[in-house]
């Protein structure tokens, strides 16, 4: 009987859903490589795409549903979808906490994302086989 | 093999298959994506640049659903491997790293 190399992978996500196919491509990598057995650390949204994580966009019912996507591969696969701090901020992705600390009025991460540090790319990196970046 | 270049740009509006073509060394890999699948075709620019490093030993990869999203199928430059994702994630196995020209 053969034996499967289970690898770890992480990948960086640079663009906004919408206006490039990055996230669905990232996406479509991430499931391939889940399904094969392979682990996959973190996903990382640095740049534009932090877009991917705010929980206002509202997309047609009849138009895949990327954010669902993450969400659900995220729940059943127990993914670490990772926020860039300051990207996020700057392009007014919020959770709970910055919000309250910049004195905004409402926040909008969706749910299986967390805001953190671009640390977390560089472990990602560290920790993962192969880290593979969508731009 | 050592690294897998991805490419997701079209050659018709960017430059970056062809920064990947001025790097790319024998043993390298080249997969096109998204709209870097333009690349595939005969009369894509760098279309020539391509063939020579194919006959150099480069081995050239294209997405099939890219692809066919784009209607690509009949104007394909020959010796580039259709994929599907299950192969792109062994790919990116076979190389030592990914480099991707966004």
């Amino acid at each position: 009987m053969g034996f499967i190399l289970i690898m770890i992978f992480s990948l960086a996500v640079y663009a906004a859903p919408y206006s490039s196919q990055a996230s669905h491509s990232a996406y479509q990598f991430a499931l391939a490589a889940l399904l094969q057995g392979h682990s996959v650390h973190r996903v990382f949204f640095y740049q534009d795409g932090v877009h991917n994580a705010t929980n206002l966009a509202a997309p047609p019912q009849d138009e895949f549903n990327l954010q669902e996507a993450w969400q659900r591969l995220a729940n059943d696969h127990k993914l670490d979808l990772v926020v860039c701090v300051a990207a996020a901020l700057r392009r007014g992705i919020l959770d709970e906490a910055e919000a309250k600390r910049y004195d905004k009025p409402s926040h909008n991460l969706a749910s299986e994302f967390t805001i953190s540090g671009l640390g977390q790319l560089v472990e990602a990196a560290v920790v993962s086989d192969r880290l593979i970046s969508f731009g | 093999m050592s690294i897998l270049h991805t490419v997701n740009k079209s050659p018709f509006a960017h430059n970056t298959l062809f920064s990947c073509l001025k790097v790319c060394t024998e043993r390298d890999g080249i997969l096109l994506l998204e709209d870097g699948v333009f690349g595939t075709i005969t009369s894509a620019p760098g279309a020539d640049e391509l063939q020579l490093l194919i006959q150099r030993g480069v081995k050239v990869f294209a997405l099939i659903n890219d692809i066919k999203a784009r209607g690509l199928e009949e104007k394909l430059a020959p010796n580039i491997e259709l994929i599907d994702y299950n192969t792109f994630v062994q790919l990116t196995l076979d190389h030592r790293c990914v480099q991707s020209w966004y």
